[in-house]
């Protein structure tokens, strides 16, 4: 019988079985940033342990940096000593370090495919959740935390249970209007925040084969926030046709033997997964959330649902609370709710296309009295090319404010958070009560363009009707 | 590295009602601007204890009938969120070492063992009949048999369920894995080198 790309890859890097029944799984390319990685090097200092492979752990610094200053020392000490504490360690061990000088900085999910470190049939760790993103390209990539990081710095291999794998068909052609944030919005809504809770998730399907890697990395991205720890894609010439010619890219002769070693890594037709959901990519609709967790979404067209509408009591008991959190009505539309805020980027939505996009459509808009509205691209390299593009000057003739690259309002490590209980419509990928840095601050997770007609509407709208999409059903 | 087996845990408990307790609850972001992980304590569920301008508002986290546990009892999916361990270590730094929930999330669930706070599973019903005994008796003793699958209150038990390589690691005192992955340096080499991107 045929093997899933998880069993080969992690047959591929498995060292031994440990005690406990974990696997002593080999990390083959780490990477890590200056939130969770210092204290590691801190324990490998305590245990006088070295790095065992320098040249297969990269950093950047994405947390803490300021979007709006780019001058050093920053007006916050404690992020100043961040990326001091970073670049020391990174110099003291041989690491490669992306710093802000580079021209390659940026959000670590957003630079490890873009410099083409991220690649097929790989093991990729990094001390972040959002490490799924990498799984666009084949690779099995996943968060972990600081004491992993020390072990794979001191071992370059953690210990860790092997996954069950649900495969993740979506079919057909997503309607105009709708995109890939929509997609992984459907099936967190769909399947739970824990209903990938020790599975892997391999997505696939004719939506898949046509989508790009920036839109792969997208869906991947949001793993976590149902519950899976790794997601991925299997690779195909979209993935090598991406990878081809990018700085960390094998090149010449070794170039085609890497491909012809990815393509083998790639799902057996003849594979069996522990479970199978089956999508119609038709009937997905511009999604947004309503609650505090990302599993809380509704179509566009849709209502916020009622307390009684939650068939158990421990649901009717989340719901009450996302309300009262949210201050918002059940049964209420969502469409309509004003915001304060809207922001564009993050690891789930600040690449290029996700920019391109956005600029083609707000081109010619105003956003509107009173909202303040923020782009901010992933990396260096996304802010150089949408600039050579003039994306930028589009975005702030339209009256958005275009930053550098970071986290930014994703997580509120930096200057941008909001304010109270504004509500902000974002493209980032969690709305957990003060995720975005105010204790009451409110967040809706929607697609870039969806943000986008937020913020020229200032309320929740569907981008499709302000924007007018051609062949919109709507 | 080796330390002590983790056979029983003991303690008061305290009840944070929920589901999907996720990281960013359990410490925000923006208190984890830091390169140790000492003081973590402190803001342990900052912003479910106080207001934005430091109040205490009404929460069993805040009660002194709790202000002794050690136990934290919970709901369905928590830790979910971030990968950031400076969960697990804020509850370990402000005095508990164990949680009691209806499910973990699995990183959080990772992180946590690897330090030897014991997360352990209890159905709804289970938990209902904890949660109400010490409401009713802050004082009650409450001990997690890891060994056993057991959580006694009293000279009562409730079965509760802690996944198989978790408590053999827990119940060895090999729950840091640092030093059986040291030993094994010689099959990474292996491993690696039948890796063409591993070469350097």
């Amino acid at each position: 019988m045929g093997k899933s790309l998880f069993e080969k890859v992690w047959n591929a890097h498995a060292v031994r079985q440990l005690v406990n029944g974990q696997t002593q799984l080999l990390i083959g390319t780490h990477l890590i940033h200056e939130v969770t990685s210092p204290q590691a090097f801190g324990m490998l200092r305590d245990r006088d342990l070295k790095v065992q492979y320098p040249h297969r752990t990269f950093a950047t610094v994405d947390h803490i940096v300021p979007t709006n200053e780019s001058v050093e020392p920053y007006s916050d000490p404690l992020a100043q000593g961040m990326i001091e504490e970073l670049r020391k360690n990174c110099a003291d061990n041989n690491v490669t370090f992306f710093d802000t000088n580079t021209g390659k900085q940026g959000v670590v999910h957003i630079v490890g495919p873009e410099q083409g470190i991220t690649q097929p049939g790989t093991t990729i760790a990094c001390g972040d959740s959002h490490t799924a993103t990498h799984g666009a390209f084949g690779a099995i990539a996943f968060g972990i935390g600081t004491s992993q990081v020390r072990d794979v710095l001191a071992t370059q291999t953690i210990a860790l249970n092997e996954l069950k794998v649900r495969r993740i068909n979506v079919n057909g052609t997503l309607p105009p209007g709708v995109y890939a944030k929509d997609v992984v919005l459907h099936i967190i809504r769909l399947l739970g925040t824990q209903g990938g809770t020790g599975y892997a998730y391999e997505y696939a399907g004719t939506t898949f084969d046509k989508f790009t890697m920036e839109e792969r990395m997208t869906v991947c991205n949001m793993s976590i926030e149902g519950g899976a720890r790794v997601g991925y894609v299997n690779p195909d010439e979209t993935t090598f046709e991406y990878l081809n010619g990018r700085p960390y890219s094998p090149k010449g002769a070794a170039w085609d033997a890497a491909v012809e070693q990815w393509k083998s890594f790639a799902s057996d037709a003849d594979c069996t997964f522990d479970d199978e959901v089956d999508i119609d990519a038709s009937q997905i609709q511009p999604t947004v959330t309503w609650g505090i967790t990302p599993g809380q979404g509704v179509g566009i067209e849709e209502s916020i649902p009622a307390i009684s509408d939650a068939p158990t009591q421990s649901e009717r008991d989340s719901v009450a609370e996302a309300l009262e959190y949210m201050q918002f009505e059940g049964g209420s539309p969502i469409k309509g709710k004003k915001i304060d805020v809207a922001f564009i980027g993050s690891c789930t939505n600040g690449r290029l296309s996700d920019f391109q996009e956005v600029a083609k459509y707000v081109k010619g808009h105003k956003v509107a009295e009173g909202v303040q509205a923020i782009i901010v691209p992933g990396s260096q390299v996304v802010a150089k090319i949408a600039e050579d593009l003039g994306l930028d000057k589009i975005f702030i003739e339209a009256g958005f404010e275009w930053r550098a690259a970071g986290c930014s309002m994703c997580l509120a490590m930096n200057p941008d958070k909001l304010v109270g209980d504004q509500l902000c419509a974002s493209s980032s990928n969690r709305n957990f009560k003060g995720r975005q840095g105010s204790p009451t601050g409110r967040t809706m997770l929607m697609s870039p363009i969806m943000v986008a007609a937020a913020a020229v509407t200032g309320e929740v709208s569907d981008a499709r009707n302000v924007f007018g999409f051609a062949s919109a059903e709507v | 590295m080796s330390s002590t087996p983790i056979k029983k845990v003991t303690g008061k408990g305290v009840f944070v009602p929920g589901d999907d307790i996720d990281t960013d609850r359990i410490i925000p972001a923006r208190f984890m601007k830091c390169i140790t992980f000492d003081g973590l304590g402190e803001y342990l569920f900052r912003d479910v204890r106080k207001t934005e301008s430091g109040e205490e508002k009404k929460h069993n986290l805040n009660d002194p009938r709790f202000a002794e546990a050690s136990i934290l009892v919970s709901g369905n999916n928590f830790g979910c969120g971030s990968s950031r361990e400076h969960a697990p270590q804020s509850i370990l730094r402000a005095g508990y070492n164990a949680v009691i929930a209806g499910s973990f999330a699995e990183i959080f669930f990772g992180n946590s063992t690897n330090l030897g706070v014991v997360c352990v599973i209890a159905s709804d019903t289970d938990r209902k009949i904890i949660t109400s005994e010490i409401e009713k008796q802050p004082e009650l003793d409450i001990t997690i048999d890891v060994e056993n699958h057991k959580i006694w209150y009293g000279d009562q038990s409730v079965p509760c369920e802690i996944k198989p390589g978790a408590r053999d690691s827990l119940l060895s005192g090999n729950y840091d894995p640092l030093d059986e992955l040291l030993v094994g340096a010689g099959g990474v080499s292996k491993t690696a080198g039948a890796l063409p991107y591993m070469q350097a």
